[in-house]
């Protein structure tokens, strides 16, 4: 169990700036990896993470080469070899599972081949041997029918099953240590439990090592045994997966853990001040120095060493992690923001609004009607309030999305009305609403690198909305931008800046900034957060917060992370294949009784804690288009009851919470269910 | 606290970032041979009318197809003309015909692909089928027909052989158009509620003119190349105007035994096509467009 397979002694790993300058990405990173073991690698982007994981199998990126150190796999330096010599390493002794499966993966060669290819590049097996290998293999990953499963193509399969095969693939060479680099990020959160669920599963039981990278501690925290913190290209933190995630010893680790917002905490969650600097920017000192609040002048002259501490068997790379030792249940926190006031009256109401995205009928085109009897959202009813934060959750494909455009009038409805501020219906041609309405709703996107023009200056950015709404030009026009600055913490030099020259967290302010210039009453928020790093994340989401205590705007805000959900809403309405499944005050439905999918969805978070293990009551099969009869969850419900899921569309129920569920089971059977 | 390695290109006017263009298409060799090739041409074409040592149009018989001399350096053609008066009096005509005339591919062409980008449905359908139309018929003949309607005039060749290479550049605006319309940022703005116009104008156009510009710049060397056939089958300018293509139709029956005459015009018209290629080249290497990805028309 002790011997160490791949050890890293010092790697710095760098480039040349267009100046001339060495400029390192790594910095002096030393680590080992025990057989058997996993260690989870977890940091922010920008952080080195994945540049330490692809050189442990020899690989450096193209415009980065090695500075000094040494990658040893088993004794060998891997950084040393020639690529003859890696070809026989890679594959065979070390595999990788990339991030996105679905791009990994051949398109138009069957899962059944591209597997054999691996087993014939790594063993010798004969036909008939690798075709029962192809078998053994589908199987261990828990593919259902391999028989079948072989002979399909990778379209056919859903994302969870993708990666399912990449890792059939990785294990087809019997690896001795297996690379995943962010192997669950871009899956729903029930399919990203059950692959978690699978990868321990594998490491047990081939006695695999693993290095599994992520910037998501609550996928770490599931499956590792030893976790390495990595910031700005230096291991800050390393230890056993418990104590770094219990008694997190680096201000840094500190810090981050409490900015991931928790399932049992309402608020939201504390935030990190700064960025992490670039690379090249630090000269001397720790380079967390502007962010810690434990910091000294110490810190500012001296970068601390990476010091083992022994009886917590932990090293950290910290002056006064001391500080830290005993302060540990502060983890438990969070700001409590002011609950809104139910009185208010409605601004937006859904009624029986459904969307489809049939193509339409030559003849319906002609009648300008959609005639679809199973469109993607159906029967959406919901009143939103002056002044609060509505939540739509759901998985890919929950059509809450849609909605949210649907909205914003980018999308037309087909049955259904949006009614807007008395009662005044909302025309679901964009063209046809008035310019004041247009204005009253503002959208934020996902990604602010999408949703800001690469071309314009921050200026230029806030400008449009002012001068489309306003008509402000000249010194006014100035004056507002600066305002708007301000409003979301960016200094007015920022105006001169192009998106490029600013940061993930500063971009999605930028968009902020421009959804209120509008002075809107509606805010449409797209995933706003999930784009970001989990620092900075916090720190959005608390502006978020602040602005819409300042100015009472509402906000409908659309996200597939549960807890970011608790931490920012007053409402929340679940949904799943574009049907209500549940509707109530947050605090309500994140406590029993709730709908079987919400408790699915609720048991799969996963939360940055060894000691919360997912609970995994439902198949993670993505349904292609929501059934035509009956409830829209039957063809996954762990509680299904008989022939009327299928048949009849469950009643709404309200429980004693003030919680509405869409079930036919009752709710109080419901709740003594789930006890 | 920001970082102080991306701020570097903050103040800086449209200018100092044409002249940052030109100093890293200067910096690859490809990209620097090819810039002084067409500066060179270009300032040859300025001042051809004052250096020009003889008349270009002034026939003398005991002048007839001499060699390359002090006197003329390129030697005589079958008139008794001197080629090196007519090929840099040719570079001109040359180049100022296909420059506007690629002026205006670009604006009609990027324009009205940019339009079809953004409006689509049957509006553009309808738009590119025409185009796709045009597209078929071979170029050549149809010029045939619009010269031998509306005569050989600078005038006239300017607009025809402007639209005729603009065709391909609608094509190119669209696809580039398309990158882009899908991007949050023109959701946003049609969300608010801006027009075409100004979505087009602010949004759009600034994010794909370095593809126009380049896809110009490359049309250009073709529209060069186009306009010297023309003439070289007589259907361009009309003598006695110094044109290579004239001049290349004109002596090529005594390319065995008078080849200065043809050398000439041929070296000037294939360096300046070669020096645009590897300008335009090196302009979107500088632009980071990566000129091997884009579609072929």
């Amino acid at each position: 169990m002790n011997e160490i397979i791949e050890s890293v002694k010092n790697l710095s790993i760098g480039f040349n700036s267009q100046k001339g300058k060495q400029i390192s990405i790594l910095r002096n990173v030393s680590t080992n990896i025990k057989k058997g073991e996993t260690v989870g690698i977890v940091g922010e982007s920008g952080s080195g993470k994945s540049t330490l994981a692809l050189a442990m199998m020899g690989y450096i990126k193209q415009g980065l080469f090695p500075l000094k150190g040494e990658c040893l796999f088993k004794s060998k330096d891997l950084l040393k070899m020639s690529s003859r010599q890696l070809e026989k390493i890679r594959g065979r002794k070390i595999a990788m599972i990339p991030q996105n499966a679905g791009q990994a993966l051949t398109p138009n060669l069957k899962i059944g081949y591209q597997i054999d290819e691996a087993l014939k590049l790594h063993t010798d097996l004969n036909k008939t041997e690798r075709d029962k290998k192809i078998s053994e293999l589908l199987n261990k990953v828990r593919l259902p029918s391999p028989e079948t499963m072989a002979f399909r193509y990778p379209h056919e399969l859903s994302g969870g099953q993708q990666q399912r095969v990449a890792v059939a693939m990785a294990l087809a060479g019997k690896p001795d240590l297996l690379l995943l680099d962010e192997p669950t990020t871009g899956l729903d959160v029930t399919t990203q439990a059950h692959v978690l669920e699978l990868l321990r599963f594998i490491a047990k039981d081939t006695g695999t090592s693993m290095i599994y990278v992520s910037h998501d501690l609550g996928a770490i925290a599931q499956v590792s045994d030893r976790i390495v913190v990595m910031y700005a290209g230096e291991i800050v933190l390393e230890g056993p997966a418990r104590k770094i995630l219990k008694e997190p010893i680096h201000p840094y680790t500190y810090g981050l853990l409490k900015s991931i917002p928790k399932l049992s905490l309402a608020g939201l969650p504390a935030s990190m001040p700064g960025s992490q600097p670039q690379p090249g920017s630090i000269n001397e000192g720790c380079s967390f120095y502007d962010r810690c609040n434990l910091a000294t002048d110490n810190c500012k002259k001296n970068s601390p060493d990476l010091e083992h501490i022994k009886e917590l068997d932990t090293n950290v790379r910290c002056f006064n992690y001391r500080e830290l030792i005993n302060q540990n249940n502060n983890l438990q926190t969070s700001i409590t923001k002011k609950l809104n006031n139910s009185e208010a009256n409605e601004v937006l109401k859904l009624m029986d609004v459904s969307i489809s995205y049939a193509k339409q009928k030559f003849f319906d085109q002609l009648l300008n009607k959609i005639s679809d009897q199973n469109p993607t959202v159906k029967d959406i009813n919901i009143d939103i309030k002056k002044g609060e934060t509505i939540a739509l959750v759901g998985e890919s494909g929950s059509g809450k999305s849609t909605i949210l455009k649907s909205i914003a009038g980018l999308l037309k409805t087909k049955d259904g009305q949006i009614k807007f501020e008395n009662d005044r219906i909302l025309s679901s041609d964009l063209k046809m609403r008035n310019p004041n309405d247009l204005r009253a709703i503002q959208l934020i996107f996902q990604n602010p690198d999408e949703s800001l023009n690469p071309n314009h200056t921050v200026e230029q950015i806030l400008s449009q909305p002012l001068k489309l709404y306003f008509n402000l030009s000249g010194e006014e026009l100035k004056k507002n931008i600066i305002d708007l600055l301000k409003k979301v913490r960016l200094g007015e030099f920022y105006m001169s800046r192009y998106p490029r020259q600013l940061s993930g967290g500063e971009k999605q302010r930028v968009a902020v900034a421009r959804a209120f210039a509008a002075k809107p009453d509606i805010i449409l928020c797209d995933e706003v957060t999930s784009a970001l790093d989990v620092s900075v994340q916090a720190a959005v989401l608390n502006l978020l917060q602040q602005l819409k205590e300042d100015l009472g705007t509402t906000y409908v805000f659309v996200s597939h992370d549960l807890a970011v959900v608790r931490a920012i809403s007053d409402r929340v309405a679940v949904l799943y294949q574009g049907r209500l499944c549940e509707i109530g005050p947050s605090q309500n439905v994140y406590k029993f009784p709730s709908h079987p999918y919400t408790e699915v969805l609720l048991g799969a978070v996963l939360e940055p804690d060894p000691d919360i293990k997912p609970k995994l009551v439902a198949e993670d099969i993505v349904e292609e288009k929501p059934p035509e009869k009956g409830c829209s969850f039957q063809g996954r419900c762990p509680r299904k009851i008989g022939d009327i899921c299928n048949l009849e569309v469950p009643p709404w129920q309200i429980g004693e919470n003030g919680n509405a569920i869409r079930c036919h089971i009752n709710i109080d059977e419901l709740a003594s269910l789930q006890q | 606290m920001e970082s102080n390695l991306i701020t570097e290109d903050k103040h800086k006017n449209k200018l100092e970032k044409a002249f940052e263009i030109l100093k890293t298409m200067a910096s690859k060799p490809s990209g620097l041979i090819g810039l002084s090739i067409v500066l060179f041409h270009v300032v040859l074409a300025l001042l051809s009318p004052y250096i020009a040592p003889y008349d270009y149009k002034a026939i003398s018989p005991n002048t007839m197809l001499l060699a390359p001399s002090a006197e003329h350096w390129f030697g005589t053609d079958s008139l008794g003309r001197d080629v090196f008066t007519r090929t840099i009096l040719g570079g001109r005509t040359a180049l100022t015909v296909t420059f506007f005339g690629s002026l205006i591919a670009l604006l009609w062409g990027g324009l009205l692909g940019i339009f079809c980008g953004l409006v689509g449905g049957k509006i553009d359908d309808v738009v590119m089928r025409v185009v796709d139309a045009f597209l078929s018929i071979p170029w050549i003949l149809a010029m045939l027909l619009i010269v031998s309607l509306l005569g050989t005039s600078t005038e006239v060749l300017i607009p025809a052989l402007g639209f005729f290479y603009g065709k391909g550049i609608v094509r190119v605006a669209r696809a580039a158009t398309h990158d882009v319309i899908a991007k949050d940022f023109i959701v946003s703005a049609r969300a608010r509620g801006h027009s075409n116009m100004s979505i087009i104008w602010n949004e759009i156009i600034p994010n794909v003119r370095d593809a126009i510009l380049v896809e110009g710049a490359m049309r250009w060397s073709w529209m060069l190349l186009g306009f010297s056939s023309l003439s070289f089958l007589g259907f361009g300018v009309s003598p006695p105007t110094p044109d290579w293509g004239l001049m290349i139709s004109n002596a090529r029956g005594l390319m065995s035994f008078a080849y200065w005459s043809v050398i000439a015009p041929i070296v000037g018209l294939s360096s300046l096509i070669i020096g645009i290629n590897l300008t335009a080249d090196a302009f979107a290497k500088a632009l980071g467009i990566d000129r091997s990805t884009k579609a072929p028309v």
